[in-house]
């Protein structure tokens, strides 16, 4: 018998708008010892379906309208708020994506460890402390007994999820819930927190049930595949079938989207149009401290017409390079050349005579537009800032953007919260390249956005470069994408360039072990290849 | 696409500036808010052409009528020395309303435009900046205005001086977080990789996201500042007889309350109805203003 046996779960939630179905008669099950991988795009209702067997939607406004959930035989859904606190945390434990938000940080993690166990077992405070310490070092924390009495705010991301799978773990449950466990983690933190989930699982003969956006990350962990779309299930299967033989044509187009290909460099003789030589950007931290060393002498050159993939880890200084040179931030010593004119100490008229040669798109749709202006307002500022359009031709101007981003003209009069993730990504890139740019600053464009979306925004920007004859530093955390759409592609760590190539010689050839570790992070690497 | 849809679109893209069109929009579908705006607007109307249609002089009075109730003559009475409580009220409302919505404009535009410039710039700007308004703060008010009347005498312009003076500092303040919050944000830096130069970026992006607090704090502040003139006239540091204004009313009205309360009721009834009608009016503004509050 199934550990958990999901029947026919449909969860709605009420509205004002009316009654919207999130979960639509939903059956799955998960087996003793198994990982099952629950896949969709955001609103898909895979986390809604999860969350609704612990009682974890807020009813109103959710309502669970029939199905069955057998955990061990009996039904979940049937039980009342006294005996679900009994399952959860102790038969069913969770792990969260963002570690930080879920540890309470005035509590050191050793006091947060032992408090499920002083208060729910009664266990002695020496043998809790001696537990805790035991999970710890199960869960990979470097020297427990040092560490037990931080706070989480001393750890790192990586290590922050690791107490949060000691904490899920220390309850001895039978089946764990981990709801996008590593997306808020680094490609190689991500590595290891997925090597951890299954190390754990295997060892402890328990049920996992894996929810993320990303069929690649589970590739190498699911036992079973469960991919789900607006409430439904659209295809289960175990990996290898999923993976190799899937039949549902919107399974097909989330493999196709991941990208696998690498981009052929560049023909005929590079010219530089930037020229980036000795470059630091250093950040103080207040009296007698050591300044932050985001970027630390750098030196390389852009293309004209090239697409130059910028890789690394977050504080690698990736995004402070990209700032850097179009002066967002402060730049501490060394030259930006750009086009023949020297950036770094350029003020005022001049300035802002060269912002509207080089442009930026923000990593967050969400907080990259202005909530209180229209599309109209967004895409008129910077036509009407540089000349571009008078006030009688912008309406013109900003129609014309908004066909060329893919937006249809009927939403002109709308605010950037009425729109999705990826239309919002397409505002904003109408907005850079409203100015009529040569050369675009691209901050993780696509890692805030769906698969599926992503692969669509990539195409866009695809051939909107190549229509507007951009010249991109395109950074991002994700190897596979930056592969898919760079010519050359720089390795950045701690601050320094490591290695630099074309994407088949980074990807098949990697000199530098810190590259070839990034590259053995990269998820889903056996089955994709 | 049709050609008559293209029309449409563009004829629609050419309303500019339209947070504040929108806005007007909203506001107008806010019945309460509506309410407010007409009772504020009817007040500020009958208190600029009081000389002209006030029942009575200000300085009649018929001492052997005295205190009488509500009549046909006097609708809402007459005072201890027989004066119309109706046109006493009136002349108060210009002076209350003035205090009110001068002090608070003062203060608004003090603080906000101090608060944003404090919190966009940063650093040692804002350091000094914003230790000029603890320094200001730490003063008492008491004494503040004590030092302005001995140095001034006593007058209507150094009372919106002195309330101002105090009323912006806060303004400053919850200016500045807003700002420094909004600061960080990518649509921001946005704006700067645009070239948008400083001005404008504050006046256009950060200002009109940091309205929802300020307008709040706007309303709390000008009943606030309305009763600070009261506390002072009674105290004899603002407006003296035969000059009058709500507060004073008020403060008289209390002291007979018991045997003529309608020279308390009307009184407070015209400083309620005024508070209310802001209050409403102040919650349907910050509505209006919030974008994505909207059901539309």
């Amino acid at each position: 018998m199934a550990l958990l046996d999901v029947q026919n779960l449909e969860v709605s939630f009420v509205t004002r708008n009316g009654t919207n179905k999130a979960v639509d008669g939903i059956s799955f099950s998960v087996d003793t010892g198994k990982i099952t991988a629950i896949i969709g795009e955001s609103g898909s209702g895979k986390s809604v379906a999860c969350y609704s067997l612990l009682g974890l939607v807020p009813q109103p406004p959710g309502r669970i309208d029939g199905g069955r959930a057998l955990f061990e035989g009996r039904d979940l859904l049937q039980m009342d708020e006294h005996q679900l606190r009994e399952i959860r945390g102790r038969d069913i434990a969770m792990i969260f994506q963002d570690p930080m938000t879920c540890l309470n940080p005035y509590m050191t993690i050793g006091k947060q460890l032992m408090e499920p166990l002083l208060y729910h077992r009664k266990v002695a405070r020496e043998a809790a402390r001696e537990r805790a310490l035991e999970l710890l070092e199960e869960v990979g924390i470097r020297d427990p007994a040092a560490t037990i009495d931080n706070f989480p705010h001393q750890f790192s991301g990586g290590m922050r999820q690791r107490v949060m799978i000691a904490m899920a773990l220390i309850n001895e449950p039978k089946l764990l819930i981990a709801d996008e466990p590593t997306t808020a983690l680094d490609v190689t933190i991500q590595a290891q927190i997925l090597k951890l989930i299954a190390e754990l699982q295997h060892k402890r003969d328990i049920g996992v049930i894996f929810i993320s956006h990303d069929l690649a990350v589970v590739a190498d962990i699911a036992d079973t595949i469960v991919v789900m779309k607006q409430g439904q299930i659209v295809e289960t299967g175990d990996r290898e079938g999923i993976f190799h033989n899937a039949r549902d044509p919107y399974t097909k187009k989330l493999l196709a989207a991941i990208p696998t290909d690498s981009k052929a460099p560049l023909p005929g003789q590079p010219e530089p149009l930037i020229k980036v030589r000795k470059l630091c950007t250093w950040f103080a931290q207040g009296h007698g401290k050591e300044p932050v060393k985001a970027v630390n002498d750098v030196s390389f050159d852009i293309h004209r017409g090239e697409v130059l993939g910028l890789v690394g880890e977050s504080g690698s200084g990736k995004s402070t390079i990209g700032r850097s040179i179009l002066r967002l931030v402060p730049v501490t010593s060394g030259e930006v050349n750009f086009d023949g004119t020297e950036l770094t100490r350029l003020e005022g008229r001049e300035l802002k005579t060269m912002r509207r040669r080089m442009q930026m798109i923000f990593q967050d749709p969400f907080a990259s537009l202005n909530p209180r202006m229209t599309v109209y307002d967004t895409l008129a500022e910077p036509l009407l800032l540089h000349g571009i359009e008078t006030r009688k031709s912008v309406a013109q101007g900003v129609l014309k953007l908004m066909d060329d981003v893919g937006l249809a003209r009927a939403f002109v009069r709308k605010y950037p919260h009425e729109f999705s993730g990826g239309q919002r990504q397409r505002i904003a890139i109408g907005r850079a390249l409203a100015t009529r740019p040569e050369f675009v600053v691209a901050d993780e464009p696509v890692s805030a956005l769906d698969v599926t979306i992503q692969a669509q925004i990539l195409d866009l920007m695809q051939a909107l470069g190549r229509e507007y004859g951009l010249t991109m530093l395109f950074v991002s955390h994700d190897l596979a994408v930056v592969r898919h759409l760079a010519d050359r592609i720089l390795v950045l760590y701690h601050g320094k360039i490591v290695e630099q190539g074309s994407g088949d010689d980074l990807f098949e050839r990697p000199q530098e072990a810190y590259t070839r570790q990034l590259l053995q992070s990269i998820p889903g690497r056996s089955l994709l290849a | 696409m049709s050609t008559r849809q293209n029309i449409v679109d563009i004829s629609q893209a050419e309303q500019g500036t339209s947070l504040w069109h929108d806005a007007w929009l909203r506001l107008r579908r806010n019945k309460l808010a509506v309410l407010g705006l007409v009772v504020l607007v009817l007040f500020v109307a009958i208190a600029l052409l009081t000389p002209w249609i006030a029942p009575y002089s200000y300085q009649a009075q018929d001492l052997e009528l005295g205190a009488s109730p509500p009549s046909a003559a006097h609708w809402l009475g007459t005072d201890i020395f027989g004066r119309d409580l109706l046109t006493q009220i009136m002349y108060g409302g210009r002076i209350s309303l003035a205090v009110g919505f001068v002090a608070t404009s003062v203060a608004l535009l003090i603080g906000v435009t101090w608060g944003a410039i404090a919190g966009y710039v940063g650093g040692r700007t804002d350091a000094v900046m914003m230790r000029l308004v603890d320094i200001l703060y730490a003063l008492p008010f008491m004494i503040f205005i004590v030092l302005l009347s001995v140095v001034f005498g006593r007058n209507m312009l150094l009372l919106f001086l002195a309330i101002g003076a105090v009323e912006w500092l806060t303004m400053a303040r919850i200016m500045r977080g807003q700002v420094q919050s909004l600061r960080q944000q990518e649509f921001v830096e946005a704006a700067i990789s645009l070239g948008l130069p400083p001005s404008t970026l504050i006046r256009r992006h950060v200002v009109p996201n940091a309205l929802g607090p300020i307008i709040v704090y706007t309303t709390l502040t000008i009943p606030n500042v309305m009763l600070l003139e009261a506390f002072l006239s009674f105290l004899g540091l603002g407006i003296q007889p035969p000059q009058t204004s709500w507060g004073l009313l008020i403060s008289y009205g209390a002291e007979t309350m018991e045997e003529y309360p309608w020279l308390l009721i009307f009184p407070g009834l015209a400083l309620a109805l005024t508070l209310f009608s802001l209050n409403f009016l102040g919650d349907g503004l910050r509505d209006a203003l919030d974008v994505r509050g909207a059901k539309d």
